[in-house]
């Protein structure tokens, strides 16, 4: 396997549209060393509480990162365009409150009203594909706007108030069903499927491959005939479609469409890619790194909590972590040069 | 080489990240509140677990209500486990750690709710479990939504500020602005309500009003904004000091601090101080200390003897002045100084 590696950091940016093959993503970087810090990070939760190493205490983390995690697959193929999105936990709030207003005053039946906010989720991503490829304006500025534009209308929309009494097919994914020892909700189910399904489109797929290219190099992308217009697009579209799932994986957490949710969704979703080891310089990671980036966070919370440490702390930790994280990326960059 | 070099970097990161780790947990560990060197895997039968959640951490309201909650689970030989949202508003960090201190094992959890609606239906899942759940200092909506309720009756914080400045005004035509919270959030909309009956006025009589978020900044921009519009403003309503103290600043840029009457509630140390330093008039104390205190208590009785604590409990408002007015009750602010949190 040494002889047909494929170094995705190489300076050839067509050394990326071979997709590499999910063993050997696993056996490298930059998924390994997270993974490593995961599974360390549960055997010393594990040694230092009783509570942490249950069937039910692991459902419970799958439960608490599920709406964070499905906003970060989002996030993460935005990124992997070269991209950022600061928007995701606005348009998802937006998207949580259409949905509950309308199924809980029966505007729209209730799966209507999700339908429609899958639609108006992905119509945000749209727009942030438009006015980042059309413009073209920076990511980070498009997507600063529409941060605002989306927290704004959530509060409008709301009039500010929480919305309750939310009809069952609203909560159903909240709901739980027993496995084994323990209980796990629907939802947590289908942010597994949404990962899996995106990291075999990343990875196994001429449009993942297309993805990581134009995130390579996006001029040569284009030279090789990819329709980066339109890869751009689709890729911000499919990130609002994901957050409008992540809207209703919200809904059915908390039981009610909160218009204070989801305000700094935005960054522990980047936080979550970044500690998955996939580069914020685009074109190399993965969704399943984000998924570990995800427990990571999910762990840590829930780990020191259980030990009695106080919040702050967690805060703490994370922001280290970050920081660690990104410099390693840097370091292997240099050193693969 | 370069799969070497991305398989060393991987080690690198792991072995960075957990030294990391390590040593935070390590550093923070004895000093953050849970009894240290108590073995939760012992027989499991004595350790009572108390959980507190707060809105934020770092607000000295809730601070001070750490500290009281910490000093009485020492008192009392329980463990305390505190948790925060990560601002002001945030349902979901909430939920989020109630989930986890059930995980855990709590006997009851104290929780100052972000949301008064959206907490609820993860109240009713840690009840559900055996849990004693009591809200200090903010309502659930329902109020029964928990089992007891320890707070300021933030009405009548509002009612007393409201009849000092009535009888402070001595009959002078009043002007009126109030620097509120944010829509929608109980403890803002019942101050304000309350100091319009206390002062015998309604919102028709306000000139002016601006949510603040209880921030100073803000407050500064609000009163600005309020004098630009209404220059002969002469009595302030604030939610609480920090919004006080930035319409002060406002004012005295205009030359105006003398001669408008600012009031507000809570009781913080600073803004107690601003009072005797004559900045504000008067300001409705109140006492998260006691509110935590009495919290830590009843989930010990109930683990004690399974009686759980229920209904509401006024812990009490105290007006703090240093310019008495005859017919309104205050006490001075060496009181307010003994006596304030932050």
């Amino acid at each position: 396997m040494t002889a047909t590696s494929t170094p995705p950091s190489t300076s050839s940016p067509y050394a990326e549209l071979k997709a590499p093959t999910t063993a050997r993503r696993l056996l490298t970087a930059p998924t390994t060393g997270p993974l490593a810090a995961l599974l360390l990070a549960c055997a010393f939760f594990s040694l230092s509480t009783d509570q942490f190493l249950t069937g039910g205490n692991f459902s419970l983390i799958i439960q608490q990162v599920m709406v964070v995690g499905t906003l970060a697959i989002g996030q993460t193929l935005i990124i992997l365009t070269a991209g950022i999105d600061l928007s995701c936990g606005a348009v998802m709030a937006f998207g949580s409150i259409v949905i509950a207003r309308m199924a809980a005053e029966g505007t729209l039946p209730p799966l209507a009203a999700i339908g429609l906010g899958l639609v108006v989720c992905g119509g945000f991503g749209l727009l942030n594909g438009v006015l980042v490829q059309k413009i073209p304006l920076p990511p980070f500025i498009v997507t600063l706007g529409m941060l605002n534009v989306a927290f704004a209308l959530t509060h409008i929309y709301s009039e500010e108030q929480t919305v309750t009494n939310l009809p069952g097919p609203l909560t159903a994914l909240g709901e739980t069903f027993p496995l084994g020892y323990t209980d796990v909700t629907y939802g947590s189910l289908v942010t597994i499927a949404l990962f899996l399904l995106l990291a075999y489109a990343l990875s196994s797929t001429g449009w993942g491959r297309h993805v990581y290219a134009l995130g390579n190099s996006p001029e040569a992308a284009r030279l090789n005939g990819i329709r980066t217009s339109r890869l751009t697009i689709g890729v911000y579209t499919v990130a609002g479609v994901l957050y409008g799932i992540a809207a209703l994986l919200l809904i059915s957490r908390t039981g009610v469409g909160d218009p204070q949710a989801g305000q700094t969704d935005n960054l522990d979703s980047i936080t979550a890619v970044v500690l998955g080891g996939t580069s914020l310089f685009g074109g190399r990671g993965s969704v399943l790194g984000t998924f570990i980036g995800v427990l990571i966070v999910g762990v840590f919370r829930n780990g020191l909590q259980l030990m009695g440490v106080a919040s702050i702390y967690q805060t703490l930790i994370t922001g280290v972590l970050v920081i660690l994280a990104v410099t390693v990326d840097q370091i292997s960059r240099k050193k693969a040069r | 080489m370069s799969r070497t070099a991305r398989l060393s970097s991987a080690v690198l990161r792991a072995a960075a990240v957990t030294g990391v780790a390590a040593l935070a947990l390590t550093a923070c560990g004895p000093g953050s509140g849970a009894d240290s060197g108590s073995d939760s895997s012992g027989s499991g039968s004595g350790d009572v677990k108390v959980g507190l959640i707060t809105k934020t951490d770092t607000n000295p309201f809730f601070v001070k209500m750490k500290e009281g909650a910490e000093k009485t689970a020492k008192a009392e030989g329980v463990e305390l486990m505190t948790a925060a949202g990560k601002f002001d508003g945030d349902n979901a960090g909430q939920v989020t750690a109630i989930e986890n201190m059930v995980a855990a094992g709590v006997k009851g959890i104290l929780i100052t709710p972000s949301d008064s609606k959206a907490i609820v239906p993860a109240i009713e899942k840690a009840k559900a479990k055996g849990v004693l759940v009591i809200a200090l200092d903010t309502p659930t909506e329902p109020e029964s939504a928990v089992d007891a309720l320890f707070a300021t009756d933030n009405v009548k914080a509002g009612e007393l500020i409201g009849e000092y400045a009535k009888a402070a005004m001595k009959g002078k035509e009043a002007k009126i602005a109030a620097l509120d919270l944010a829509p929608g959030v109980s403890v803002g909309v019942q101050r304000h309500e309350g100091f319009l009956k206390g002062f015998g006025a309604t919102d028709k009589d306000v000139a002016c009003a601006q949510d603040t978020g209880g921030d100073q900044a803000k407050g500064q921009t609000a009163m600005e904004n309020c004098l630009q519009k209404e220059p002969d403003i002469n009595v302030v309503y604030t939610i609480n000091e920090p919004a006080a103290l930035g319409a002060y600043t406002a004012l005295k840029a205009k030359g105006r601090e003398k001669d408008v009457l600012i009031v507000s509630v809570d009781g913080g140390c600073t803004g107690t101080q601003a009072v005797k330093d004559g900045k504000i008039a008067a300001t409705s104390q109140q006492y998260p200390l006691k509110m935590a205190a009495e919290g830590v208590k009843a989930v010990v009785t109930y683990a004690k003897d399974g009686k759980k604590a229920s209904g509401y409990t006024d812990t009490g408002v105290t007006l703090i002045s240093d310019k008495a007015q005859d017919g309104v009750a205050s006490k001075d602010t060496a009181y307010g100084l003994e006596n304030c949190w932050g």
